[in-house]
């Protein structure tokens, strides 16, 4: 049997996800399709890639800015919010 | 899974297999059959890499080659080989005794040992810059195809599917299917040049028939198919609110007075596959410029690089769909085994996967040329077109480089203009800016032109936290959760 969808919330907005979704997949299913501004420009960005390789997807989860919301598979109960730019002091590439 | 006793931290594998697609899979399972300690390694929470991606109790729906994905699947445990998912691999380093792959798990990091390592990382796609293509609802064709088939979600309700290759027929087949309105495929190429390859052809007739089935459901739910045709524009600016597509000569120039609007809220877009090399180049591999303009690994006939110890297999060495990946990671895996336990090689088995391994060469090399990438796609820039995503780097700011600043190579050209020095690296940009400096500079990007832009002694961005923790072998790695 399927386990059951659950609840998250977004920038305060409860949205609903299947288990084994990622954030970014339950996200643009509820009708979302941006989570961050860059840094630059303030430009909104969302999904590109999907597969862990572009970061246009940063997302705070819980707090934690730079998760890649196309990878960071969603729990119930989190905590997600918009990111302002790249967030990368604590990044080293 | 239990932790076995080869698990334990501090000791060493025979086998490192980086990357669980259809090559890294393969790989493991012929490795660990032969006998060899193998440790299989990949990014993903789950086994399968980007063919056979698939969700928590999924069992195959939607994908082909199923019943191959799962007795893979079941070498990897009846031959005991140890299978770590939630790494990311950030560099490997050669040791006396073999090599030392870095990774983290959740940010922590995690080191495996092994006397030899098998690169099999695959690969992502390719794109070409074009105006609005920064705007949220333009997708990779991967994208898309990673929603659905990973996830079960449409990446929006009319989509156009646009770019370059085979691969745009499972994605808008697969969407049609699912029940979304594809508006296109718009396909810049004109593949009709295949025909003119007829062994490939009829060495390869399964295929074919696969891409015929995509064609035919395309058919039967309406969607039109154009070629020599893309989208050059995408407009909107919190979300796409439409397209422009427009004809393209034999040159990918656009026809003059060949484009219109469509209305769309998605792009699906691609232009084939850029592979993951960063960890050959970190080890100093030799590279070379494949038929499709990509860079990708030497390896010779038994899949070994130049560099003693190291095999490259899947798309990691030449992009050719996931059956030859398979093949190549199996032909890897045995030889990486009898190399590093001296078991006595299989030649019949061995001589029938080089007869594969030369059957699906020849024929992705056939589609290579069907679907060549010219660089007409650099006239549908603005000079405000965002080239690099990251940096949010213009055409513009890269012609300047050459043209005021004398930069002569993609390396000089990050310098000053910094594309491909954000997070992703050059990832997503670093073929396009490669072709716009090559071009602007009056040559063709050569192989050392691709290398300035994919070199990436760190493969995946990691906190400072986590390289600062360094070595982890006297810490805990439990593996297989
Ligand atoms: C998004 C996407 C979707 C695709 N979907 C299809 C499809 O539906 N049908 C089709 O015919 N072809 C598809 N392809 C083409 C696909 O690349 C090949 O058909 C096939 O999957 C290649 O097999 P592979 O084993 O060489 O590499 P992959 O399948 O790409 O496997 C590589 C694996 O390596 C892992 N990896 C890479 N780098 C690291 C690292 N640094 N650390 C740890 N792990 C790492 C990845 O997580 C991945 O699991 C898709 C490609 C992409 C990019
Ligand atoms: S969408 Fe590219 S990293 Fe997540």
């Amino acid at each position: 049997m399927t386990p059951p969808p659950f609840a998250f919330t977004f920038d305060g907005r409860l949205v609903r996800a299947e288990p084994g979704q990622s954030v970014a997949a339950a996200l643009i299913a509820a009708g979302h399709r941006s989570w961050r501004h860059t840094r630059a420009e303030g430009r909104p960005r969302g999904v590109f890639c999907g597969i862990g390789v572009c970061f246009d997807c940063l997302v705070t989860i819980n707090g934690t800015p730079n998760h890649r919301a196309c990878l960071a598979e969603v729990r119930p109960g989190d905590v997600v919010s918009t990111q302002e730019g790249a967030g990368r002091d604590d990044l080293a590439c | 899974m239990t932790t076995s006793p080869a698990e334990r931290p501090g000791t060493r594998y025979d086998i490192a297999v980086l990357g669980a697609g259809p090559a890294g899979l393969a790989a493991a399972v012929a490795a660990a059959g032969q006998g060899a300690g193998t440790v299989l390694i990949d990014a993903g929470a789950r086994p399968g890499g980007q063919y056979w991606r698939h969700r928590e109790g999924d069992e195959g729906a939607l994908h082909h080659g199923w019943g191959h994905f799962r007795r893979l699947r079941r070498g990897l445990s009846a031959h005991g080989a140890d299978y770590r998912p939630g790494h990311c691999v950030w560099h490997v380093e050669r040791t006396e005794a073999g090599f030392t792959v870095h990774a983290t798990r959740e940010g922590s990091p995690r080191t495996v040992r092994a006397k030899a390592v098998i690169v099999a990382t695959g690969a992502y796609d390719r794109q070409l810059p074009f105006p609005g293509w920064t705007t949220p609802g333009v997708f990779t064709a991967g994208a898309v195809q990673a929603l659905l088939k990973g996830h079960g979600v449409p990446a929006g309700r009319r989509i156009a599917v646009a770019g370059t290759g085979p691969f745009l027929l499972p994605v808008a087949a697969g969407l049609a299917e699912a029940g979304v309105r594809v508006v296109g495929v718009f396909e810049a190429g004109l593949p009709t040049a295949f025909g003119r390859h007829p062994l490939a052809t009829l060495r390869n007739l399964p295929k074919l028939a696969e891409g015929a089935g995509y064609l035919g459901t395309l058919l039967r739910h309406r969607v039109p198919y154009r070629t020599r045709t893309t989208v050059v524009a995408a407009h909107g600016t919190a979300t796409v609110t439409g397209a422009t597509v427009a004809r393209l000569d034999q040159r990918w120039r656009i026809v003059p007075g060949s484009t219109r609007e469509i209305d769309c809220d998605t792009v699906a877009v691609g232009y084939g596959f850029t592979p993951q090399t960063e960890i050959p180049l970190q080890l100093g591999c030799a590279m070379r410029r494949d038929a499709d303009g990509s860079l990708v690994a030497r390896v010779d006939a038994r899949q070994r690089a130049s560099v003693d110890g190291v095999y490259v297999a899947g798309e990691a060495c030449g992009v050719g769909g996931a059956q030859l990946s398979a093949v190549e990671g199996e032909l890897a895996g045995l030889h990486a085994a009898y190399a590093t336990t001296g078991s006595a090689p299989d030649r019949r088995r061995l001589a029938g996967l080089l007869r594969r391994r030369a059957a699906q060469r020849s024929f992705a090399a056939a589609l290579h040329r069907a679907y060549p990438v010219p660089d007409g796609w650099q006239t549908w820039l603005e000079r405000d077109t965002t080239v690099c995503r990251c940096e949010e780097v213009t055409a513009g700011a890269i012609r300047e480089a050459v043209d005021d600043l004398g930069a002569t190579d993609p390396r000089a050209v990050k310098l000053y203009a910094r594309p491909g020095m954000g997070l992703c690296q050059g990832r997503v940009c670093g073929y396009a800016t490669t072709c716009l400096v090559a071009r602007a500079t009056g040559r063709r990007p050569t192989a050392d032109d691709l290398r300035g832009m994919a070199t990436r002694p760190i493969a995946h961005p990691l906190t400072l936290g986590a390289l600062a923790a360094g070595d982890d072998s006297g810490g805990d790695d439990s593996g297989g959760g």
